[in-house]
């Protein structure tokens, strides 16, 4: 038969964060652990109930019940205001109770909590263990953190730096700035149009982002096989594209190459069994017509000439000429231009 | 060879000679890049080259600069946290040094695919130990030269320590504890966490 003494003594060493019971449910003896966490305060000679607050099992009125319990297990903390959450484990014995607490997964709080150290815990119990690993986690997460952190940023950077609009594989709109940029100082004689879908917002929001996709692609597409190679075809918004044509500025011509845009971009192009729609405004300028403007100016006038050319109704073409304002309007009447004019449309 | 090796040559050098020689080194290295990442593997060579270079741009041998790094890798504020996790190994001296057996099984489950060397602590007598390094990564004796000794002041313990030389691949350290409590030791405070 064990004594109380030796009872006491092996629990010392063996799981210092005990409690002993007296039958009535007073504690008569508090493991070193758990008089460390009272601090100051002594457990000794108070109720067992009154010291912890119980949350398993949760409706236990009188000492007597807790010891009828199934299984013994608990759940509760210190009436302190730090309320760790604890585990234990009550077993009644001959005259009494032990009960065996441990903190569980709440074990990292606690220990910076009530600042235990290792002596604090049985050298078996695997406390210390779990200590080392949560910090050695998250030493490690961290260098995984940067890691990705740097890596994100290279990502964006070579994002920022790529020349391709990934959804349509035609020039992105840092690509055509560049080529653009090149522009300026050289001679070198060439046309900007500025296309902008019509009614492709309208596909968006009924047939979903996938057929807008899916229509961007095959307007990409279009531009492409209208255009000559040496020409820049460039995404430059979400619906918007710009055309540089090197050598060429002959009214004519680029007239007829967008109107057959135009017309080619009006065919309904079909996405899934459905039917989508669209058509496109462009505006072009001319490097030779505007002598004084740099290639940000012209594509500036492309936009303008845009503008008129959305103001005049859908699916029209416009150049520009100077006295065109930023709202698109011309200060004469606007010539017959072509036959992109719907019959009878004016400017207002 | 795993990123979190050649982070810490890195770091040692970079905050023990400057970052200046440490551009030296990886340019005589021939690395094409100055900073290793912690959490990706390289090529064992690399690692090899650094340590050719170091040992020119130092004039020192390998030796001696791994069981530098070894000491700055527990006494150096830079690398503190890695010092914290050393002293989980227990409250004493002695029971750190108990702890160097399951030392690479802590290192793997905190990163799995750090691999260090097997370690076998065996005591001859009393406070005679001696501490054989497994093969697998040549001059890690050397390194844990260094950390014994600084581990021994942060515990506070006096010891002697004599690197036996390396015999098929393993490598055996002698380690004499002279004086347990010998001065005050660290501070080492379970719940705090290192910055």
């Amino acid at each position: 038969m064990i004594g109380r003494d030796d009872l006491t003594n092996m629990l010392d060493m063996m799981c210092p964060m005990y409690l002993i019971l007296s039958d009535d449910g007073v504690i008569s003896k508090v493991g070193p652990t758990v008089q460390k966490m009272c601090g100051g305060q002594e457990l000794k000679g108070q109720p067992f109930l009154e010291a912890f607050e119980l949350t398993r099992p949760r409706s236990v009125e009188r000492f007597a019940d807790l010891l009828a319990s199934k299984g013994g297990k608990l759940n509760l903390c210190f009436r302190d205001d730090k309320r760790t959450p604890l585990k234990g484990l009550i077993v009644a014995l001959q005259g009494g109770a032990v009960v065996k607490l441990s903190f569980g997964i709440s074990v990292v709080e606690a220990v910076r909590e009530y600042q235990l150290n290792s002596s604090d815990f049985s050298s078996t119990d695997p406390a210390i263990e779990l200590l080392y690993l949560a910090e050695a986690n998250s030493v490690a997460m961290e260098a995984s953190r940067q890691l990705n952190l740097r890596l994100q940023a290279a990502k964006i950077s070579a994002e920022e730096q790529a020349y391709t609009d990934t959804l349509t594989g035609l020039k992105n709109r840092r690509a055509m700035e560049h080529v653009m940029a090149r522009k300026s100082g050289g001679g070198m004689p060439y046309a900007l149009m500025h296309i902008d879908l019509d009614f492709f917002k309208r596909v968006n929001d009924t047939l979903g982002h996938a057929a807008g996709d899916y229509v961007l692609q095959q307007v990409a597409r279009v531009l492409v096989e209208e255009t000559r190679r040496e020409d820049t075809v460039a995404r430059v918004g979400g619906d918007e594209f710009v055309i540089v044509f090197d050598h060429l500025t002959d009214r004519g011509r680029l007239g007829r190459i967008a109107r057959r845009l135009i017309d080619r971009l009006e065919q309904p192009m079909r996405f899934h069994g459905e039917s989508c729609r669209i058509s496109a405004s462009i505006g072009i300028a001319i490097s030779t017509e505007q002598p004084g403007s740099d290639p940000l100016n012209l594509l500036n006038q492309a936009d303008i000439a845009l503008y008129a050319a959305k103001r005049a109704g859908r699916a029209g073409l416009r150049f520009y000429k100077s006295g065109m304002d930023a709202d698109g309007l011309v200060e004469e009447p606007l010539p017959r231009m072509s036959d992109a004019l719907p019959a009878g449309t004016r400017l207002s | 060879m795993h990123g979190l090796i050649n982070r810490a040559i890195q770091s040692f050098v970079c905050n023990t000679y400057g970052e200046a020689r440490w551009r030296l080194v990886t340019e005589a290295a021939g690395l094409g890049f100055t900073d290793f990442e912690a959490m990706l593997t390289y090529e064992d060579e690399l690692t090899d080259n650094v340590m050719d270079a170091l040992c020119i741009e130092l004039r020192r041998d390998r030796g001696e600069i791994l069981e530098d790094l070894g000491t700055y890798l527990v006494s150096h504020p830079a690398v503190e946290a890695l010092r914290r996790l050393l002293r989980f190994g227990g409250e004493t001296y002695v029971d750190f040094l108990y702890s160097l057996d399951e030392l690479p099984g802590r290192a793997r489950l905190a990163v799995s695919d750090l691999i260090l060397p097997s370690l076998e602590l065996r005591e001859i007598g009393i406070g005679q130990f001696s501490l054989a390094c497994g093969p697998g990564l040549p001059g890690f004796g050397s390194v844990m030269v260094g950390i014994l000794r600084a581990m021994a002041d942060d515990y506070g313990a006096l010891v002697m320590l004599e690197h036996g030389g390396a015999r098929d691949g393993a490598e055996v350290i002698a380690i004499t504890l002279v004086e347990s409590a010998f001065s005050e030791g660290r501070a080492f405070e379970l719940g705090a966490r290192a910055g």
